[in-house]
């Protein structure tokens, strides 16, 4: 796992990353804090077909963020 | 004894609370698959020994923060109602991510019972729980459960009492937040406090933590400003401190809070087992190139199967609506003019009868709805929508509500409780009624097999569905464009595992659904179809006597001769009164004094029996393909052979004398009717209104119909059921099909679809759209853009049709 802080966007399928930051507002980071999405979070990208939402899995959970959202996720 | 405890179900989307609501009791409720199924808050009440609980189920949330109406209504429950107990649903295979609300309901200091559900599934994969020490460790009661097999539910009441009677501690631990945002929320905390006469609804700590959440809810309830000022000066201090928002820290050491539970009771916190299947079936269903033609190919089979099953019970209910009009009509002596006998026949039979008929295909359509909810595709395919959904500025779980659509508008409406955004929300609730519903699909299947052939009634159907698809990507593009301009908000959604539906989850789903239908029918159509009968007996035409009478005397005049000429041929005197003898046809021929007129009454009866039984009989192909049609030209060769001469006589009479005078007497009735339904209430409407339907190419009995349809679209088909009926259409669709085949054009049956489609949505939509959107301007702004969009099309359509010369 490098140390350098990536868009999630850019994570391909398969990969296990940590949460650092979104950058979005208020409303967009409580919905992804009570799904399971905090700063520190682990989770995998199940899905990025470079095209379409994402799936991601955390915490048991399988997850679809629109890609719009994955954009604003900042990752390592 | 008789002690009563209030309780309410809480837990996130997916964890089984529902199917745990069914179990303790009994009640007809669905299993959510996704937020917003379950809307408002479902009550029953059952009895646990001798202790009588009434149990509130709550819309699954995954935490209270207030953002989404689910989470508003939880919370706003909670704090109002004050619950003595709630019982928080926890899905054991995702304890992690569940126990995130458990916090927050534990910050609420509501008692708490723990429900651990799916205990099985979570020991299958091999998750050891230690229930006691958890159990210790939140200081609440844990019970384990099966909620499928009903396992665990006496336990679940057992610890409910404990709590409520003070046996066991049901009320959780505090949360700390750490020794940065303790002292924070203490701050607050003791400035809430200061003002002696503000009393907290919840507890000054959690309106103290929820402020530096920045909390709207709670802000708005503070009405000292040192409090907020205080407040905003903290978030501040601790955004600078920590490097990230107070609450984005909060939530993250609530998860702090969960992990340190999980780890010190040897828990694994999550059970990623359970995807194993899911992930493999979705490497197939959502695959990035395969998955659109997949989902679009299921689609078609949902409509077929709906279409060609729904097909056979629709005919028999077409059938006993016919039949019953025809009894209950029989009450009156034939040609009577009694108010009541047509307010029963034309009015409600004719009304409600035709929107029931359409009542299996629409209980299909929600059945294989409910299929693909419950098995948990319906979320895949707002993910595979996403991408096409976000050209047009919306999102994928859009895509839900507005499939919802295609069976009704109103519980589409009320799914779009799921969107985070309201500008999405209204997007998505404005172009609902565009996805073409259940109602209108009677419309179409008066309509379609009336004007098309049988090669081309899919595609049309296809067409008018799809026209309704691509009106409602424009309506979007556009609104996105104009009115409901900014930036779409990208989505956020669970996708469950996927699971085989039970037969009862999908039957009471199919059932809830339909039975909305079914209310809907009994309740405001029936109202509208007497309103609208009444409108259409109303002022009734004063009779005048020489109307007709022309027309009438000509006709009997006729009859006459034709009567003198066929007593002059069977020699009878000429003082004879033969009209008055067939009018009546004695019972008994045998009365009769001339034995050939004798013969010729027995005759006459016997081939009426035998038209009068093959009457019903549809004329279908050619005579010699059809046994039934074979038989009876047997029956009749048999009579005529027996006594040619007089054989001729009786066809003579049939033919030439009583057949032209019926003839004529039934055209003048029709145009009475047409001129008593003109002169009408909402015959002087329709006409009224002409230079408005003209361009489109209806007339007023087409344009009365529609006026009808404005308060629920099924209606046109009654009303024209109505209209039509003085042919002898009530309740029988083949013969109005006839009439409306014989008055239109196939151009004009295409414009009555295309209006049909896009026009005003009915009244009920019209109001969940006001209730939903909080706005009566939004509700008047839909049902306006609307049907002006659907007069643009459908005059468009009209006018370049006859241009062109299509189908007039």
């Amino acid at each position: 796992m490098s140390e350098a802080l990536k868009n999630l966007a850019t994570v391909e399928s398969g990969h296990q990353v940590e949460l650092v930051r979104v950058n979005s507002g208020h409303a967009m980071q409580s919905r992804l804090a009570s799904m399971g999405l905090v700063p520190g979070t682990m989770f995998k990208v199940v899905r990025n077909d470079h095209r379409g939402p994402f799936i991601i899995g955390l915490k048991g959970a399988r997850v679809v963020l629109g890609r719009g959202m994955a954009d604003r996720i900042e990752v390592r | 004894m008789g002690r009563i405890i209030k309780a309410a179900l809480a837990g996130n989307p997916n964890s089984g609370k529902t199917t745990i609501f069914n179990n303790l009791t009994g009640a007809r409720h669905h299993v959510a698959n996704y937020p917003g199924v379950t809307v408002s808050t479902e009550e029953g009440d059952f009895t646990f020994g001798d202790t009588e609980f009434v149990l509130t189920d709550l819309p699954g949330t995954y935490s209270l923060a207030a953002y989404s109406p689910e989470e508003r209504i939880a919370r706003d429950f909670i704090i109002r109602e004050k619950p003595d107990v709630v019982l928080n649903v926890v899905d054991a295979t995702n304890i992690e991510r569940n126990l995130y609300l458990t916090t927050q309901l534990m910050e609420l200091g509501v008692p708490l019972v723990l429900v651990f559900n799916m205990s099985d599934m979570a020991q299958e994969h091999g998750a050891a729980i230690d229930i006691a020490r958890l159990s210790t460790l939140l200081r609440v009661p844990v019970v384990e459960t099966v909620g499928h097999k009903r396992r665990g539910m006496d336990e679940i009441c057992r610890a409910a009492i404990d709590v409520v009677e003070g046996r066991r501690e049901g009320c959780g631990v505090p949360l700390h937040y750490g020794h940065d945002i303790d002292p924070a929320i203490a701050s607050i905390e003791s400035e809430i406090g200061a003002d002696k006469t503000f009393v907290p609804e919840v507890s000054a700590r959690w309106m103290a933590v929820k402020l530096l959440e920045n909390d709207a809810c709670v802000r708005e309830k503070i009405t000292r400003t040192p409090v907020l000022e205080l407040a905003d000066r903290q978030r501040a201090h601790l955004a600078q401190l920590l490097g990230d928002r107070p609450e984005t820290v909060i939530a993250s050491r609530r998860y702090g809070f969960i992990s340190g539970a999980c780890t010190e009771s040897l828990l694994p916190a999550s059970v990623e087992a359970r995807h194993i299947q899911s992930d493999k079936i979705d490497a197939v269903l959502t695959h990035p190139f395969w998955g659109l033609p997949i989902f679009l190919a299921l689609m078609y089979v949902v409509f077929a199967f709906t279409f060609t099953l729904g097909d056979y019970p629709t005919g028999w209910l077409e059938s006993f609506f016919g039949w019953a009009g025809g009894v209950i009509g029989g009450f009156w002596p034939e040609g009577s003019d009694s108010l009541l006998r047509s307010l029963l026949v034309d009015g409600i039979i004719g009304g409600v009868g035709g929107v029931i008929s359409f009542l299996p295909n629409i209980l299909l359509l929600f059945l294989a709805i409910a299929f693909l909810e419950d098995s948990g595709y319906m979320s895949r395919a707002a993910f595979i929508m996403d991408h096409l959904m976000h050209k047009i500025g919306l999102h994928g779980q859009s895509f839900i509500p507005m499939l919802i659509g295609f069976g009704c508008s109103v519980p589409a409406i009320l799914a779009t409780r799921t969107l985070d955004s309201r500008r999405d929300r209204i997007t998505t609730i404005m172009i609902i009624p565009l996805m073409s519903c259940g109602a209108r699909l009677t419309v179409y299947a008066l309509i379609i097999p009336a004007f098309f052939p049988v090669h081309w009634q899919g595609p049309v159907l296809w067409l008018i569905y799809f026209t309704g698809i691509l009106l409602a990507v424009g309506s979007a593009w556009v609104l996105r464009h104009t009115l409901l301009k900014g930036e779409s908000v990208p989505m956020v959604m669970e996708l469950p595992p996927y699971r085989i539906p039970t037969l009862l989850s999908v039957a009471v789903h199919t059932w809830e659904r339909s039975w909305e239908y079914l209310k809907k029918a009994g309740t405001v159509i029936l109202s509208i179809s007497i309103v609208l009968w009444a409108m259409t007996a109303f002022p009734r035409k004063p009779g005048e006597a020489g109307a007709f009478a022309a027309e009438e005397a000509a006709a009997q005049d006729l009859y006459n001769q034709g009567i003198r000429d066929l007593a002059h041929q069977m020699d009878l005197p000429a003082d004879f009164d033969l009209g008055s003898l067939l009018q009546d046809l004695p019972d008994d021929e045998f009365a009769i004094q001339d034995p050939g007129l004798a013969h010729f009454v027995s005759m006459l009866k016997q081939k009426r029996a035998i038209e009068r039984r093959y009457a019903h009989h549809p004329v279908r192909g050619e005579l010699h393909d059809d046994p039934v049609l074979l038989e009876k030209e047997l029956l009749l060769t048999r009579l005529r052979s027996a006594d040619p001469a007089t054989c001729r006589l009786v066809a003579q009479y049939e033919e030439k004398v009583f057949g032209p005078r019926d003839q004529a007497l039934r055209k003048i009735e029709r145009r009475r009717h047409a001129e008593g339904l003109s002169y009408s209430m909402i015959g002087r409407l329709g006409h009224a209104l002409d230079p408005v339907w003209r361009p489109m190419g209806f007339d007023w009995r087409i344009g009365t119909a529609l006026i009808g349809a404005f308060a629920a679209k099924e209606v046109f088909v009654a009303q024209m059921g109505i209209i039509f009926a003085s042919g002898g259409a009530d309740g029988n669709a083949d013969a109005l099909r006839g009439q409306l085949r014989a008055a239109y054009s196939p151009l004009v049956g295409l414009c009555i679809l295309l209006f049909t489609l896009i026009s005003s949505p009915c009244l009920a939509t019209v109001a969940a759209t006001r209730k939903e959107t909080e706005s009566w301007g939004w509700a008047v702004f839909q049902m306006a853009w609307l049907t002006v969009l659907a007069y643009a099309v459908t005059v468009a359509v009209f006018q370049i049709g006859r241009l062109l010369g299509w189908g007039i």
